[in-house]
């Protein structure tokens, strides 16, 4: 028994030990929270009274320390639900919609509470919402429009760098489209409810999706997030020359300027839709089911006229430059080096990614001069190989002959072997 | 008699043959390796240097696209009279950049991105800078090269 | 006097190049149907001729160094006059001779010329068989690029399996612990150095040998021949079998020469040693057999490594192949068919993987 008892020591005192550390350890887990009795009970409840320690967890303001009575007011040291929970502790409940904006703005509209969590936080929010659509309405009773936790989520409310953040540029447009897409719920409003169908299409949403480029515009970029208006029909271009500012250059300078801003279309939109934006093609210049300008000009008039000549200068750049290719594609599977030409052919199709925005400035002049000099650059690529095919010739020449002399000599062996072997 | 006699012009013609088809071959292979000893008159500079530029050529504030390997690279010369090299595709969507006088900054005409001097992007699209190059001015050459890992 | 006489005569004063010459003379080829498979050994060694002297004109210009190889690789290919045919005809030849070496080997095991006395011709030739393999995984990494750094990669982890040695072999293979600039350096000293000296004292070795034991004949011929003098046939090998053998040389240059020209040996990318390796990356084609065995062993055999077994197996099956001769002589005749049947299952076995291998993603 003695010996039992002297084995299970050590293993005794290792218990006790692991015990005392997970003691420790929970404490100090709790160390530097704030005290929040609320999540005791309310973790516990069904929605919607359900906020689980792990959903407040992920919540911004959660881990910068603030707890549930920084918004709803009560006392959140208490565990007695009636003083948590009491008028006199300042308990607001839940907080009405209208309540929303107000709230959220007594503190992020004050720079200097701000600044002691992130000085470089804008404080302004408050101020654009009440510029923009929703805020305008909400200011006139409306209690239908977006407030501030409609987009930003509550109680798992993650900052917007933040991947699952729902104001993270890739979610944007899904948060957006929560309200905006819900037809029955947009029913009253005189707007579409297919934008987020058609940015979907778009190649602006393939760029954020697809290839990860969170520089590609989502719903915000366009229409601003907290000031969110549609820019305005005359402010169309203003938008997207941020970004295209090449293509804006030459349309402001371009008849079509004046004859949109004249009959009050939305510049870019025009052609180029607003949430469906595609990848424009040179079809856009046919006369197909993509094309944009017969959808204004008459057919055979001097525009239509100008339109088919600079679908046609397209057309052959990008043909010679398809022709170039080719060759110079055979050249290299015969094992030719063309790398000189494939970097001139980059340049020639930059010429013809130039040629395709000078388009907005509607001067087939100017289009022709992009076009003739990237011809200039496919003809000498196109040149370099064929070169490389006449020499690939050459060296098929060359092997003929080299050839043409070893059958000599294999016949000349031939012939001298038989001989002197027959006597 | 008459068997050598038929013998004789035979054996004149195999070893005719078989002298040419010697001859032939030999020259067929020395003649390729006798041009390829001679060097080429293109120097191998490997990949890591090349001929960006002359000194003359460049005015002080203006750049110039340049061929470095497979890809296309810019060569500034700044107000000050510096010499500046860099990749000229762009980090965004490899397009080819420019160099702007106006802005003094390079910048990518597909979607306004810019770099400073030294190839950071500072704004607009670009996710990464574009990869600077070692510049030598030897005589009047200029020359960028691929900066050595240490 | 012909200018010939004179010149051997003055030879012939300071060499003794009459005795010298005396036996080549002499030496004769057995003829019988199978003689045709005694020209594979001279062009096995025509071809290593070839990328000696090729590999020496690649040598004026290529420069061993992870930042040039490749560029210079290029620059040989498209820069230096006819510098494509001469890079092309090595790449080919190279392929060429190590299929010319292992149909040489199986030649000879089938023929039973391994047979006493010719024992060590047996072992020096496995030796440079082994030798010429190494040539060619060297040679693959000098262009430096994807393919053949990731092909490298995978090589000498394979080798690093075996137990014991394999780390240190490993690291001194590669020079370090991971393939870089180093390996290249290494491998290019092994491929133009190192392997070429012993290749050359080998080959010396084994045609002196060849040259003194005189060429084998199989054994059920040597049987009818030893009790019929008279049913001898032989050729003498100068000049009748060196001319016919000359001819076999010009068709295999008119086939490198063909090759090189409609079928160039391509560049491919600059080897990048950060990008992860490209799906399927397989070992040159001497080497698939081997490959896709280590890929089919099941990860755990018993309580060994999968891989660790493969690399032994194979190991072992070398120590067997080069001492060979030593299981077989004075063995009864069911020994002799027993090895005889092994032979076929390891051609089989080398062609049906190899093809498996290619096929396999």
């Amino acid at each position: 028994m003695a010996i039992l008892r002297n084995k299970l020591r050590p293993f005794g005192v290792t218990c006790y030990v692991a015990l005392a550390g997970f003691f420790v350890l929970a404490a100090s887990t709790a160390y530097g929270q704030t005290p929040n009795s609320c999540l005791d009970c309310h973790a516990a409840l069904p929605d919607p009274l359900g906020v689980s320690q792990e959903k407040f967890s992920q919540d911004i303001h959660g881990q910068k320390g603030l707890t549930c009575a920084s918004c709803h007011g009560g006392d959140p040291t208490s565990n007695d639900p009636d003083k948590a929970m009491s008028r006199k502790a300042g308990w607001k409940g839940k907080i009405d919609r209208r309540q929303i904006p107000q709230l959220c703005g007594s503190c992020h509209s004050d720079p200097a509470y701000i600044r002691q969590f992130n000085p470089s936080l804008r404080t302004d929010q408050l101020d654009q919402y009440r510029t923009s659509v929703h805020g305008r309405r909400f200011a006139a009773g409306d209690t239908k429009v977006a407030v501030c936790t409609d987009c930003h989520s509550v109680h798992d409310l993650r900052a917007p760098s933040d991947l699952r953040s729902t104001v993270n540029p890739v979610n944007v447009a899904t948060t957006c489209a929560r309200c905006h897409s819900d037809a029955a719920y947009m029913k009253a409003y005189s707007i579409p409810t297919d934008q987020l169908a058609k940015y979907s299409t778009s190649v602006h949403h393939e760029a954020l999706t697809v290839r990860g480029d969170l520089s590609a515009p989502t719903c915000t970029t366009c229409h601003g997030n907290h000031g969110a208006a549609p820019p305005g029909v005359d402010r169309v271009q203003n938008v997207c020359s941020n970004c295209h500012t090449f293509q804006a250059q030459m349309y402001e300078k371009s008849s079509h300027k004046k004859a949109f801003e004249g009959a009050s279309l939305p510049g870019c939109v025009v052609c180029h839709s607003n949430h469906g934006i595609g990848h424009p093609s040179d079809a856009y210049l046919g006369t197909g089911p993509e094309a944009v300008c017969k959808r204004c000009h008459t057919p055979g008039d001097k525009c239509d006229q100008a339109r088919a000549g600079l679908q046609s200068g397209l057309n052959r750049l990008d043909e010679a430059i398809k022709g170039a290719d080719r060759i110079l594609g055979v050249a290299e599977s015969s094992g030719m080096e063309v790398s000189e030409a494939r970097l001139g052919q980059d340049q020639a199709r930059a010429s013809l990614t130039k040629a395709r925005v000078t388009i907005h400035s509607f001067r087939p002049d100017l289009v022709d001069q992009d076009i003739q000099a990237g011809l200039k650059l496919a003809a000498k690529d196109l040149q370099a190989g064929n070169e490389a095919m006449v020499e690939r010739n050459h060296r098929r020449v060359g092997l003929g002959i080299s050839l043409i002399a070893i059958g000599i000599v294999l016949a000349g062996l031939w012939l001298y072997i038989k001989k002197i072997e027959t006597y | 008699m008459q068997q050598e006699k038929r013998i004789a012009p035979r054996r004149r013609f195999v070893e005719a043959l078989l002298g040419s088809g010697f001859l032939a071959t030999a020259v067929a292979f020395l003649y390729p390796v006798l041009r390829y000893l001679v060097p080429p008159k293109a120097a191998d500079l490997g990949s890591d240097a090349v001929v960006a530029g002359r000194v003359s050529e460049l005015k002080p504030n203006s750049g110039k696209l340049f061929r470095f390997g497979n890809r296309p690279g810019l060569l500034i010369r700044t107000s000050s009279g510096e010499y500046r090299a860099m990749s000229a595709t762009c980090t965004h969507l490899s397009c080819t950049v420019q160099y702007r006088e106006d802005l003094r900054q390079v910048w990518c005409a597909c979607h306004n991105g810019r770099y400073d001097l030294n190839g950071r992007n500072i704004s607009g699209p670009p996710p990464r800078p574009l990869e600077d190059f070692e510049v030598q001015v030897r005589g009047d050459e200029i020359f960028a090269r691929r900066r050595r890992e240490t | 006097m012909s200018p010939l006489r004179n010149v051997r005569d003055w030879l012939d004063e300071r060499f003794g190049w009459d005795d010298l010459v005396a036996p080549l003379r002499k030496k004769a080829v057995p003829l019988h149907k199978l003689s045709y498979w005694y020209f594979l050994g001279g062009i096995t060694l025509f071809l290593f001729v070839i990328q000696v002297l090729t590999g020496i004109l690649l040598l004026l210009y290529y420069r061993p160094g992870a930042s040039e190889a490749f560029e210079s690789v290029q620059y040989i290919m498209t820069q230096v006059q006819f510098g494509w045919l001469i890079r092309s005809i090595h790449s080919w030849s190279a392929n060429l001779m190590i299929f010319t070496a292992f149909a040489h080997m199986f030649s000879v095991l089938f023929l039973k010329a391994y047979r006493k006395p010719r024992e060590l011709t047996w072992v020096s030739g496995v030796v440079l068989l082994f030798l010429v393999m190494g040539f060619g995984f060297s040679g693959y990494l000098l262009p430096w690029n994807t393919l053949a750094f990731f092909a490298t990669k995978v090589g000498t982890e394979i080798t690093g399996q075996v137990p014991v040695i394999g780390k240190p072999l490993m690291i001194f293979l590669r020079g370090g612990e991971e393939v870089t600039g180093a390996t290249l350096t290494r491998f290019f000293g092994f491929h133009v150095a190192v392997l070429p000296g012993l290749t050359t004292v080998l080959i010396l070795l084994h045609l002196l040998l060849v040259q003194h034991l005189g060429i084998s004949i199989p054994p059920k011929l040597e049987v009818q021949w030893t009790a019929n003098p008279s049913a001898r046939r032989e050729m003498k090998f100068f000049p009748n079998f060196l001319l016919r053998e000359l001819m076999a040389w010009y068709v295999a240059l008119a086939v490198l020469g063909a090759l090189a020209a409609v079928f160039p040996w391509n560049l491919g990318v600059k080897a990048d040693p950060f990008v992860s390796a490209p799906a399927g990356i397989k070992p040159e084609w001497y080497f698939l057999f081997m490959f896709q065995t280590l890929k089919l062993i099941p990860p755990r055999v018993w309580f060994i490594d999968g891989e660790v077994l493969g690399v032994l197996a194979f190991g072992l099956v070398a120590l067997l192949w080069l001492l060979l001769p030593f299981f077989e002589s004075d063995q009864p005749s069911r020994t002799k068919v027993w090895i005889t049947g092994l032979a076929i299952f390891a051609l089989a076995y080398v062609a049906g993987m190899s093809v498996y291998g290619h096929l396999a993603k």
